[in-house]
């Protein structure tokens, strides 16, 4: 799994990567992720679904991320634009 | 006879003054402003640089963004963006579609009749400015919009500020997306024979 971040001046950034399945690299990942959370990012897995089409699902701990989720990404989080 | 020179060397002094000071008042004046431009100038050169914008770099992160855009949504929707510069998002349970456009606001319709419902004025930013500043590259902003968008709908239409169509955008120029949107399917459905699959309606 890798948590990537949507950076200005950049793009994406790799943020953590590893496996779930190993204990060290999933407390890599979660305090990666906390991180992101506390900083007050929006995060979002996108997957494909059954049929073909295309989605992201918004999570808010890590818990809520599919084990099998290959990326988070990570966005700074909406306000409203011009008045 | 000193005196006499002495008071002669005064007063022509002060004449002389008298007939000057405009003249050198002015270039004093001018000089000043000149330096407080040229100080200016140097902060701002100073600024630039700190700022460390680079033509370069941000090409190189549109790149980026580009090809991660392109890993999250479908085929049909990358060649979208790709031909057209935007994304149509489908709504959730009403029969209405957002136009997506970087950096600029979403636009709710109805594909039915092409009606324009409002634009929803929304960014994100990112306030610790890496490179001195908020905004993403534009495809990652497009690629925000979808994610919201597609995951929660209410939540970000929520955080949106919401006004009537033409406010920021050019209600002429949204109906000639939308044709050229529509033109660009027909054509695409013709070369494909089949119906491209989007992304999921929005949550």
């Amino acid at each position: 799994m890798k948590l990537l971040r949507l950076k200005p001046g950049h793009g994406e950034v790799v943020l953590a990567e590893g496996d779930v399945g190993v204990p060290a690299q999933e407390a890599e990942l979660i305090e990666a992720f906390r991180r992101e959370l506390d900083a007050g990012m929006w995060a979002a897995v996108p997957r494909e679904r059954g049929d073909g089409r295309r989605e992201a699902e918004m999570v808010r701990s890590f818990a809520e991320v599919p084990r099998d989720a290959e990326r988070v990404i990570f966005f700074p989080r909406a306000a409203g634009g011009a008045l | 006879m000193l005196l006499p020179l002495g008071a002669t060397a005064i007063v022509a002094t002060v004449l002389l003054w008298e007939l000057c000071r405009t003249r050198v008042l002015g270039l004093l004046g001018r000089a000043r402003s000149e330096l407080v431009r040229r100080r200016a100038l140097a902060r701002g050169t100073e600024g630039a640089a700190q700022l460390g914008y680079d033509p370069g770099r941000e090409r190189r992160a549109e790149r980026r963004a580009r090809e991660l855009l392109r890993s999250c949504v479908n085929e049909e929707e990358w060649a979208m963006y790709r031909d057209l510069g935007f994304l149509r998002v489908w709504g959730g349970d009403e029969p209405h579609a957002y136009l997506v456009y970087p950096h600029r606001p979403i636009v709710a319709y109805l594909p039915r009749t092409g009606a324009l419902l409002g634009e929803h004025c929304v960014a994100f930013p990112d306030h610790s400015r890496p490179y001195g500043s908020a905004r993403l590259p534009a495809a990652d902003d497009v690629l925000a919009k979808w994610m919201a968008l597609t995951a929660d709908e209410r939540r970000v239409v929520g955080e949106a500020n919401m006004h009537l169509p033409g406010r920021q955008l050019d209600p002429g120029r949204v109906k000639a997306d939308l044709a050229r949107l529509a033109r660009w399917e027909r054509e695409r459905l013709g070369r494909a024979g089949t119906r491209g699959l989007g992304s999921v309606r929005a949550a």
